[in-house]
């Protein structure tokens, strides 16, 4: 693989769109890979429409610039369909996952993107049982681990444990949630 | 980890004697991290919570004299408000090493990087590294210790790094043992600390019209040493770790007729570019300044000598009309060397403009045409800029 996997995540302040790209980078280096997970800080409020990019690589990446032509778009809130351009760059047969109630095939002519593959996963209502809140990054990533194949699930949730368990030092309690919530993303999204 | 994460945990392994820092913003997130290893018992550090920028480094320059190993971290505006206490740090020759997050300064109001906050201190009196990514940064923190402290150079260091892009990003680290980091910094003997109370010295006197010119004149002597002192030490540092500094980079410069000339993170993105255009059969290369200050000018014409045109990117604005400062610098180091490339400025990236390989890429063919020419017809361009 010469060229790195890209990927963009699209998201509203609050939901952890940064947060799971940094996470998802950092599980996926622990595999071996060389990894970039960077957000584009807009102004910092919740609600706002935000980005975060992967880039995922066997080699070490120089590149130092946002991603614009991603294999892989993840967008953690739906109503920003229509209204960011989370298909632009999608090269066809790129994978778009969205977190949703729709069907791919709704969301599908929803996107009006007929070369792409598009899967959907209800990432606020597993979150809900899950963790009691509707933050939809953690299932997103379990929904990214499985369209992207890029580290195998096993793996990816040991390392998500270990740095789960890190990032909430102080409120270890809401780990199994999480780990849960990745789990049955993983388990529930749905292609064409 | 991220840019910030790597000097934090740099600053951790340092263990330095005191750092002083404002809390809030425009500060970083590395004295947050800091402040954790401060509070897990993981450091010895004294940590001082000040008011402002401007008394993070008077407290830093204050615990530097009394001799010990102090620190501190800003960027953009608190850099900005630093600045008085920039110059009282170099004068008085005090090897305080402090990473500074690369920000635009306001106004209008940004945070977002341009190299504007160390390009206005560039007159200080202070040595400046520049990082490409985390790596470096991490890297660049134990080198500058050693630069700093040499009984040579006695400077203060500043250890730069593009803001979001590499400050915010998560990339891959190798880093060091903490044993080889306690070896390579060794323990700190400062020349006249003020707490030395059998050897009395006084420290930041007036310094009238007979001696301040000669104080000034060994800053630049300390300044010219520092240059085979920063080469030293990052051999030094390649024999224990492996990776190697220098004062530049060279990337595919050998047969080179065109390159480009950047710092920090753009240079990552530059190499790609180069090799892109490698492919099509163009004989491009890249340079990536690491040290600006000592400006290694006689070293950088060499290495750009054969070139017959060169780009040189700046990520700050001097509003003098010709340019940016790096193309300044650049291009006088040039002048007198005898022939050299036909030399352009592209301003870039200011305020956080993101810049990748395309953009990169055409500045390459703009600067082929340049060499094609023969002659300069636009001095200093402003990349992808609505005009």
């Amino acid at each position: 693989m010469s060229k790195p996997i890209e990927i963009r995540w699209h998201g509203r302040g609050g939901q952890g769109a940064k947060t799971a790209a940094l996470m998802f980078a950092e599980a996926v280096s622990a595999g071996g890979k060389f990894v970039q997970g960077f957000p584009e800080y807009g102004a910092e409020r919740m609600g706002a429409p935000i980005l975060a990019f992967n880039r995922i690589s066997e080699r070490p990446i120089t590149i130092h610039s946002n991603v614009t032509d991603p294999e892989i778009v993840v967008v953690l809130d739906e109503t920003l369909v229509g209204k960011a351009a989370v298909t632009d760059g999608l090269p066809p047969g790129g994978a778009i996952i969205v977190n949703t109630k729709k069907s791919p095939a709704e969301m599908k002519k929803r996107l009006g993107s007929t070369d792409v593959r598009v899967f959907t996963v209800d990432a606020n209502q597993i979150a809900l049982e899950a963790l009691g809140m509707p933050i939809p990054n953690t299932p997103m990533m379990g929904a990214l681990v499985r369209v992207s194949g890029l580290v195998p699930m096993e793996e990816f949730m040991e390392l998500a444990e270990k740095l789960l368990y890190e990032k909430f030092r102080g409120k270890t309690n809401v780990v199994p949630g999480n780990l849960e919530a990745i789990r049955r993303a993983y388990q529930e999204v749905k292609g064409e | 980890m991220t840019g910030n994460e790597a000097v934090a945990f740099a600053l951790k392994q340092i263990d330095p004697d005191v750092i002083a820092a404002y809390p809030i913003t425009p500060q970083t997130d590395i004295v947050q991290y800091f402040s954790s290893f401060v509070a897990d018992g993981a450091v010895k550090t004294e940590f001082v919570t000040v008011e402002s920028e401007h008394s993070a480094m008077s407290a830093t320059v204050g615990a530097a004299a009394a001799g010990a190993r102090a620190m501190t971290a800003t960027a953009a505006n608190g850099l900005a408000l630093m600045w008085e206490i920039l110059y009282i740090a170099a004068s008085n020759r005090l090897p305080i090493v402090m990473p500074v997050v690369n920000r635009a300064l306001s106004g209008p109001i940004n945070i977002h990087c341009d190299h504007s906050d160390t390009m206005g201190a560039r007159d200080s009196g202070w040595i400046q590294l520049y990082s490409e990514n985390a790596q470096e940064a991490y890297d660049n923190m134990f080198q500058a210790l050693r630069i700093a402290e040499h009984p040579d150079v006695l400077l203060p260091v500043m250890v730069c790094l593009d803001g979001f892009i590499i400050s915010h990003a998560l990339e891959n680290l190798v880093v060091n043992e903490d044993e080889l980091v306690k070896n390579f910094i060794g323990a700190y003997k400062p020349q006249y600390p003020l707490l030395d109370v059998d050897n009395p010295v006084t420290v930041g006197p007036i310094d009238m019209y007979d001696f301040y010119f000669e104080h000034k004149r060994q800053q630049s002597e300390a300044m010219k040493n520092a240059q085979e002192v920063i080469l030293a030490v990052a051999r030094e540092y390649e024999q224990k770790t492996g990776r190697s500094y220098g004062l530049f980079e060279e990337y595919r410069m050998d047969d080179a007729e065109v390159a480009v000339l950047v710092m920090s993170s753009a240079a990552g993105t530059a190499k790609a570019a180069v090799d892109e255009l490698r492919e099509q059969g163009h004989k491009v290369g890249l340079v990536k300044l690491r040290v600006f200050r000592p400006f290694p000018h006689e070293k950088l014409a060499g290495a750009l000598q054969h070139l017959k045109a060169l780009a040189v990117m700046d990520r700050a604005e001097s509003f003098s009309t010709m340019g940016g400062p790096l193309f300044n610098e650049v291009r006088s180091a040039l002048y007198g060397a005898g022939g050299g490339p036909l030399v352009r400025d592209f301003i870039f990236g200011l305020g956080g403009r993101d810049i990748g390989v395309a953009e990169i890429v055409e500045i390459f063919k703009k600067t082929l045409e340049t060499a094609a020419a023969g002659k300069v017809d636009e001095m200093v361009c402003y990349l992808g800029v609505r005009e």
